[in-house]
């Protein structure tokens, strides 16, 4: 770990006066990520800005019926609060799915966003990886790659993003907001805030630098049955091969996320009009354009499987 | 370097530390207090879990310069040999442990668990979301999982917690 | 004392303290974080410097240079160390490859240097400034390339890398029912939850390590052997040990490195091997591709069992001995086996519990279960008729006890085997196809020397002094029980202190010959302080008791403590062992029982419930036992659902080397285990008549899951780890 300098921000613009002025500053909240990734020296920041004492720590109902969820609320409070788990039970499970109760308790709503791959050659500094060192090849292309991404990816990289707190988001079309250092804000719809790698993996979010998460607003009620099927190895403690994120109406339409495949949360809106017809009908459409290595195909009728059972669960 | 205060098991600690320095070196290599284990440091075996006011947290990811002004309890913290907390003394009773190296940890964590489950926090097995969740075999394995032990233990910790668990409290 | 003829009625026949359900002596220090680990002795080094370990970026090569002068001007920086300016190093005798590499590399990860710094934060930053540039050279790292050229291993005791007994090939090509499988099982992790690490300090040439070791007595030897140090010059201290299951039986780089640490900083110094660097710098459980072969006759009787395995290991390493068991475990007149070798440059492969039985018995009890299936028969009655009393290399060698049929009954009543749907893919829960299955569990008895001494003071305290370790295994409390059984007094009365080379040598911990071994270590020292005692308190009779902290005979009583009262009686003495472990085979038998459930849909496999039943001897203490069996099936458990050293086989090396990628079962994986041991005493093993347990535990637990997920689905997997992915193409639809 490099030597950083530290700093506690007790106001949003002093967070942003901090990070503005420095070039390799990072913002910190529950730093389950990036103290991991500092060890190892996969992050190099050489001022951390801690941003616990903003204040973001409230889950507020919005005007038009909706929830706006501070960032900086942790991952338990968020899978705990009466009102997620009534109304956005989609959330609650993914979240409950991650990580341990150690880590959900530091972990934080816009840290959970932002978390990093997982891939090994990410997490190995003696090898190639053009999301760490950007023109230095992908060592996972060719190495092992059963964890990897199936669609989305590109020659550069083919790592998956890790959250399952983000496929529910995804799902329920969250809104991020941000405050820029210019002290400027802007709302991300989820669907923009992770990029694919193509020939930039380096950059996952379209986040400027500077830019603070503040909060994430839910919409109104979304209603239907909300299901989050996490499959893995390990019962417990373990990231998703394969996750599906489904909110289900009576009438057998519905929207679908699906995690462990791709760069980014996975959903294509025009797989979701085949939901009546079925997981084959969508997952076909969802994994148009497939590409998948020898030891990660098996994904493809994972999601197809998996989205069946969670269509199976919900008409009970 | 920063300074930092916190209060240890009921006792406040002021350090003069690298600003690198985690909660969990603080407290092993700074104040000696090494029943708090490094296991992996990096947040993948739960060894170092202690209760910072009053959840329990990976110490091994956090700086110890974020933790001003808290309450940090350790394994130390709960009990001594002469004088244990129950679930130490139920850990011994029903074997929950071999190496002893993950142990602090698995303590830390099941005391903290069974506040968890008082508060109603649900777990990723909790079959009703909007229910009260209640201490059955697979919520406390659920809830144990960030807490490793290579010894294999887990059964015997189940029993432990469990018996606790019934008491009341 | 020699121990060369079966053991007849002695002190430990009383069973006051042996035998009972022992809470561990050692309890509260370890629940209440007392226990001080190896880098933990603050009191003993307080200035102790810290060293982080920079290992190698390539799996093969050399080392073309090194640029030290950014690292050497960090903030903090003490001392590095590389190979090149540490003074020449020997190997240890248990080493294959050198525990600090360069110029040339032989594995990935392969310690270069240590950096030494004030703090820990200094020092693994400046770890960070420590410029290598390798030549790399091209390496083999993949078995089944290797396997056509593997070479026939060196033979080494009674392991032969080729064993054959009457005619294999004709009578497997005449056998009416035939099966011929190959199995294979990856590179396994022991993945203990304390690291490895060490803390050495210098007083002259004088070294004291502070350390986390398993065999006391041969790392001490190597130590000095690779520091090239007389070896009374170094003292090891090894009272807690975080989990070892092989990993810890050796020096280790975090040893070296801290003594090398320590002489260039001119201070002490403390190593703890980071995480992510332990999975290719140590030793790990090497893969093996077994072919297995048995032909049987109509009536369920093998006629012809043959089992070859290749492994593959660096220069000088040792094949995986995964052929042993099938010497042994079952009846059939023509046998063969063989191991064969191959050259792999990654990293070293070793003991991890249970070598050579554990995997091999993953491959044996599918091939077992196959073809009972192939015969019709149930896979207990199969193994039942395929029994044998005797050595079936040579039928006039006896197993001194041999309840394998026992266990597997009693298991099946117990587990409600006969509720098993014989025909799979049939039974259903819900989302679950649910299924059963059963293996034998098997592991050789190992005799070796081990030494105690025993202490009694004048409050009749008594002190036990041996180099015997526990590494979770619950030695201080056996040890502890057998002492107060043989000087008749309560467990209070008896200290235990472990893990120091200062002390007697005893067996070590590993092959689970430690419980026996170092019990037996301690009676034999404990006879001898008794005679002690009885000289000293004028007993002349051949009768005294030793009772409730009281000796007596006749009518006269004396308290022990009375015999010290002039000063401290000390006794010391080794157990040594003839020729009973020729004239019968020593051997443990078990058998595992596995429920689970299979997601109809996802191809998800979790664990129900699972049984194993034991007979191994006298068990010293049910309630440490339990935990060493209940352990060793967790550690099954992932074996057969999830571990696997996953090897990058273009530049060599396993990459998922940390605790979340290497993933090991955790508390959701685990459901209430249960354990029943067969009442059985072995006067062949050792006058304390007990057998090893730990590794017994875990021998057949991945292959009763193999057979439990086939009979839930009809799917036979015959390569490790069975993970979802192998199956979820044969799955019905959901």
């Amino acid at each position: 770990m490099k030597p950083f300098t530290y700093e506690k921000a007790n106001s949003p613009a002093a967070a942003a006066s901090a990070a503005a002025g420095r070039s390799n500053a990072k913002f910190i909240a529950g730093g389950t990520n990036l103290l991991d990734l500092m060890k190892l020296e996969i992050e190099t920041p050489s001022h951390l800005i801690d941003v616990n004492g903003l204040g973001f720590d409230k889950i507020e109902p919005t005007s038009d019926g909706g929830l706006r969820i501070g960032a900086l609320v942790r991952n338990t409070a968020l899978a705990a609060d009466a009102r997620i788990r009534r109304d956005y039970g989609l959330l609650s499970r993914a979240l409950l799915a991650g990580a341990s109760g150690q880590l959900r308790n530091k972990a934080t709503t816009a840290g959970n966003l932002l978390q990093r791959t997982r891939c090994p050659y990410f997490y190995d500094t003696n090898q190639p990886c053009n999301k760490r060192n950007p023109g230095s090849g992908c060592a996972a292309i060719g190495g092992v790659t059963r964890q990897h991404a199936v669609i989305g990816a590109s020659d550069a990289c083919i790592a998956t993003h890790p959250s399952d707190m983000a496929i529910a988001m995804r799902a329920l079309d969250a809104t991020v907001q941000t405050a820029r250092p210019d002290g400027s804000i802007r709302d991300i719809p989820i669907a923009d805030l992770h990029r694919l790698p193509g020939d930039t993996p380096h950059l996952e979010t379209t986040l400027t630098p500077g830019e603070l998460i503040t909060s994430v607003t839910l919409p109104k009620l979304v209603g239907g049955t909300h299901i989050y099927r996490k499959v893995r190895d390990r019962a417990s403690y373990a990231f998703a091969l394969v996750s599906v994120g489904a909110i289900i109406q009576r009438d057998g339409t519905g929207r679908v996320a699906v995690g462990g495949i791709a760069h980014k949360p996975w959903r294509v809106e025009a797989a979701e009009a085949e939901m009546p017809h079925g997981a084959k009908a969508v997952a076909a459409r969802l994994l148009e354009g497939a590409s998948p290595t020898k030891e990660n195909a098996f994904k493809l009728s994972l999601v197809e499987r998996t989205l069946g059972a969670v269509l199976t669960e919900a008409k009970g | 370097m920063a300074t930092v205060s916190f209060s240890v098991n009921g006792e406040v600690r002021a350090l003069k530390l690298d600003t690198r320095t985690t909660l969990l070196d603080a407290l092993r290599e700074h104040l000696h207090l090494t029943g708090t284990k490094k296991g992996c440091d990096h947040g993948q075996c739960g060894a170092c879990t202690v209760i910072v006011g009053g959840q329990r947290i990976n110490s091994c990811l956090t700086l110890a310069v974020m933790h001003e002004g808290e309450t940090v309890t350790t394994i130390e913290g709960l009990g001594t040999p002469e004088q244990m907390h129950p679930m130490q003394t139920a850990f011994v009773k029903h074997d929950g442990f071999q190496c002893g190296y993950c142990t602090p940890g698995q303590i830390c964590s099941a005391v903290a668990v069974l506040d968890e489950i008082k508060a109603g926090i649900p777990s990723h097995v909790t079959g009703d979301l909007n229910a009260v969740p209640h201490l059955t075999n697979a919520e406390l394995r659920e809830r144990m999982s960030g807490n490793i032990c290579r010894c294999g233990a887990y059964s015997n910790i189940a029993e432990a917690i469990t018996e606790i668990a019934g008491r009341p409290a | 004392m020699k121990f060369d003829t079966p053991a007849t009625t002695n002190p430990i026949d009383q069973l006051k303290v042996i035998g009972h359900a022992t809470s561990r002596i050692e309890g509260p220090l370890k629940t209440t974080g007392r226990a001080t680990y190896a880098y933990e002795w603050h009191d003993r080094a307080a200035s102790a410097a810290y060293g982080y370990i920079v290992g190698s970026a390539i799996a093969k090569g050399r080392i073309a240079s090194m640029d030290l002068s950014r690292a050497k001007s960090a903030p903090g920086i003490i001392a590095i160390v590389t190979a090149e300016n540490a003074g020449k190093l020997g190997k240890g005798n248990y080493n294959t490859a050198k525990l600090l590499g360069g110029p040339d590399i032989d594995h990935y990860h392969q310690a270069v240097a240590v950096v030494v710094a004030e703090t820990f934060e200094q020092a693994r930053a400046a770890a960070q400034l420590v410029k290598v540039d390798y030549t790399a050279a091209k390496g083999s790292f993949d078995l089944s390339a290797g396997r056509d050229g593997a070479a026939k291993p060196p033979g080494r005791g009674d392991n032969q890398a080729d064993t054959t007994v009457g005619d294999f090939p004709g009578a497997f090509a005449s056998a009416p029912v035939q099966l011929d499988a190959t199995y294979t099982t990856p590179d396994q992790a022991h993945a203990m939850m304390e690291p490895h690490a060490s803390m050495a300090s210098w007083e002259g040439d004088k070294l004291t390590l502070w350390t986390s070791n398993q065999m006391i007595a041969w790392t001490t030897g190597d130590v000095a052997k690779t520091l090239g140090l007389p070896k009374e010059n170094v003292r090891l201290i090894s009272p807690f040990i975080g989990g070892g299951f092989g990993g810890k039986l050796f020096l280790r780089a975090d040893a070296v490195l801290a003594a090398l640490g320590a002489r260039a900083a001119n201070r002490p110094v403390k190593v703890a091997m980071q995480r992510p660097l332990m999975f290719n710098n140590t030793t790990h459980r090497p893969a093996t591709i077994q072919r297995i072969r048995i032909g049987a006759g109509r009536d369920g009787k093998i006629t012809a069992i043959g089992h070859e395995s290749w492994s593959g290991n660096l220069p000088e390493g040792r094949p995986e001995t995964a052929v042993n068991q099938t010497r042994l475990l079952y009846a059939g007149e023509n046998r063969m086996t063989a191991l064969r070798l191959a050259m792999l440059d990654l990293p070293e492969g070793n003991a991890m519990r249970a070598p050579g039985e554990a995997p091999g018995m993953m491959a044996l009890e599918i091939a077992m279960d196959e073809m009972a299936e192939r015969l019709g028969l149930d896979p207990i009655e199969f193994r039942a008729r395929n029994d044998t009393q005797v050595d079936p290399e040579h039928p006039n060698r006896p197993f001194s006890q041999r309840q394998l049929v026992e266990c597997m009954r009693i298991g099946a009543e117990r587990f409600g085997w006969s509720k098993r749907n014989a025909e799979p893919g049939k039974q259903r829960d819900g989302r679950w196809l649910v299924g059963m299955g059963v293996a034998a569990a098997f592991r050789n008895n190992l005799l070796m020397k081990s030494g105690a001494r025993v202490r009694l003071d004048g409050q009749g305290r008594v002190t036990v002094e041996t180099d015997m370790t526990d590494i979770g295994t619950g030695s201080y409390t056996i040890i502890a029980q057998t002492a107060a059984e043989m000087m008749g007094v309560p467990l209070d009365k008896v200290v235990v202190r472990l893990g120091d080379s200062s002390f007697p040598v005893s067996a070590g911990s590993g092959g689970q010959f430690g419980a026996n071994n170092s019990t037996s270590g301690v009676y034999a020292a404990c006879v001898k302080l008794r005679e002690a005692v009885a000289q000293k308190l004028g007993f002349n009779s051949a009768e005294i008791a030793f009772t409730d902290g009281q000796v007596s005979s006749g009518n006269r009583s004396v308290p022990l403590g009375q015999a010290a009262s002039g000063g401290e009686l000390s006794a010391e003495d080794s157990i040594e062992y003839g020729d009973l472990a020729k004239t019968h085979q020593q051997s443990t038998f078990g058998a595992h029982f596995v429920e689970l459930g299979v997601d109809v849909a996802t191809a998800e496999i979790r664990v129900r419930r699972m049984l194993a039943v034991c007979a191994a001897g006298r068990i010293l203490n049910p309630k440490t036992a339990r935990s060493q069996v209940i352990g060793a099936m967790t550690m099954g458990v992932g074996a057969a659902l999830m571990e696997e050293l996953a090897v990058d086989k273009r530049n060599g090396f396993f990459v998922n080397h940390d605790l979340a990628g290497y993933e090991v079962p955790v508390h959701a994986d685990i459901p209430h285990q249960d354990t029943i041991f067969l009442d059985e005493t072995d006067p062949m093993s050792s006058p304390m008549k007990a057998k090893g347990i730990a590794e017994l535990g875990i021998c057949g637990v991945a292959a009763a899951l193999a057979n439990a997920i086939y009979n839930a689905t009809g799917i036979r997997v015959r390569d490790y780890p069975i993970t979802l992915d192998k199956l979820l193409d044969h799955m019905p639809d959901a």
